[in-house]
């Protein structure tokens, strides 16, 4: 039987952790590579690694922490942040990267979907839809949640199968950061619209919310950042409350 | 000793890369290439393959002769082949994403998008699924049944002998997940990113 997946989120900027596991034991808690690290001998089912470095001159510096990150762990590894070409993602697929998730380029560009899944497999590409609710339907917005490009979420995801997405990462922008959980009725109602799997993402603030984005919210993999990384849970005991709830997981 | 994966432009081989020289710690030469001689002399092959069965085919004609090599090392020299993914899936006679490509018949069957059960499920199969071991296969050496393997692919593999079949895994029906037809192994999941018990597999190919 296939697994949920729960799936830990790091942020890097300038190729540091921003946000990161704050264990004492950690030589370094900047470091990626070694938290990544932790977080697949913990049992992360992957590894997503959002850059969220807003200078040029250091972006390159996320092919580094990938080639590190890829050599150490051996779980599938997603990068996303600031990827605007075929040949950003040809980059970071050679670093070692197994997914790239694509968000505002998808947006201005259909045919960076499209290509790009047809040039390496739907398998690794991944459409971000940063969604928020505007009356009774949500929105899509890009450049990391400054923008709202007006498109409908819901509409926008469907495209986004068609145009050759493997999988759907939906964030809530009204919950993300707010540790209330998923927007599960965005979760469900994309969901139900598409045949490819989502990951929920945005406002995990305890283990039920990882139960409902699964059960309520239809997700086939749950995304995580703020619980795990400051030691409030650890990847194996959110996957025994996830277990003890009847949703199956690895253990 | 030399293990050479096959390097034919058939996607991201990174990861394989990565898995091998880490199993290999040195003691064991990884040679990643498409030169023909270095393959023809190797003593282990591995075939990576991700993207379309099609695109994959295409990939390894492109490259002239490899095929013929291919076949010489497998076929008519016997010598220990691992296919991972739709590089398991090209051992068919014949696949149909995208369009009908004939494969390189090594293992008489056909490559078949996974029924979905009218969107019952999703599609790719996305994720981490049990092994079922039907067939003591030498690349399963200590591995327990039941294990979680790492998969993403919409085609399967339907060999015409089912003998030939070494593990299945359940999603929408019993897919074919690991084949071992004398010298030929085959994974469908990918065992350079399904952790520890994936790269035990990985020993376990270049222990043979």
């Amino acid at each position: 039987m296939l697994k949920n997946r729960i799936i830990p989120c790091l942020d890097v900027k300038n190729g540091r952790v921003v946000k990161g596991i704050n264990f004492v034991d950690l030589k370094d808690a900047g470091d990626p590579v070694e938290q990544a690290k932790i977080y697949s001998d913990g049992g992360a089912d992957e590894i997503c690694f959002l850059d969220i470095t807003a200078s040029n001159e250091n972006r390159d510096i996320i092919y580094d922490v990938i080639e590190k990150t890829s050599k150490k762990c051996f779980v599938p590894l997603t990068v996303g942040g600031g990827i605007r070409s075929i040949e950003d993602i040809n980059k970071l697929l050679n670093c070692g990267a197994d997914k790239v998730s694509i968000n505002t380029a998808a947006v201005e560009n259909s045919k960076v979907v499209i290509d790009s899944s047809k040039k390496f497999g739907s398998q690794c590409i991944v459409v971000a839809i940063d969604a928020k609710k505007n009356g009774d339907k949500w929105e899509v917005f890009t450049h990391g949640g400054r923008n709202n490009s007006g498109i409908d979420a819901l509409e926008y995801a469907k495209q986004m199968e068609e145009n050759g997405a493997g999988e759907l990462l939906v964030t809530s922008m009204d919950r993300d950061g707010t540790q209330v959980g998923y927007d599960i009725d965005l979760m469900s109602k994309i969901s139900a619209k598409v045949n490819i799997p989502v990951i929920a993402s945005g406002g995990v603030g305890n283990l039920d919310h990882l139960v409902d984005g699964i059960k309520k919210g239809k997700a086939s993999a749950v995304l995580a950042a703020s619980i795990f990384h400051y030691g409030k849970h650890s990847i194996l005991e959110a996957k025994q409350y996830l277990y003890s709830k009847n949703i199956p997981v690895r253990i | 000793m030399n293990v050479t994966i096959v390097d034919y432009n058939s996607g991201n081989i990174s990861s394989v890369i990565n898995s091998f020289k880490e199993v290999a710690q040195g003691k064991v030469n990884i040679e990643v290439t498409s030169d023909l001689d270095k393959i023809k002399l190797s003593d282990k092959v591995v075939l990576p393959g991700q993207g379309s069965f099609k695109s994959c085919i295409d990939a390894l004609n492109k490259i002239n002769g490899l095929t013929d090599i291919l076949n010489e090392f497998a076929i008519s020299n016997k010598k220990p082949l691992l296919g991972i993914c739709v590089g398991l899936q090209m051992f068919a006679d014949i696949g149909y994403e995208e369009t009908e490509t004939k494969g390189l018949g090594w293992i008489s069957g056909k490559v078949l998008k996974i029924d979905n059960q009218n969107g019952k499920f999703k599609l790719p199969h996305i994720g981490w699924n049990q092994i079922n071991i039907v067939k003591n296969s030498k690349i399963f050496q200590n591995i327990e049944n039941n294990s979680h393997m790492y998969f993403v692919h919409s085609y399967e593999f339907i060999p015409n002998d089912k003998n030939v079949v070494s593990a299945t895994t359940n999603y929408s029906s019993d897919i074919v997940c690991s084949v071992e037809k004398e010298n030929i192994f085959g994974t469908q999941f990918h065992p350079e990113k399904s952790d520890k018990i994936g790269l035990k597999i990985i020993q376990n190919f270049i222990n043979l």
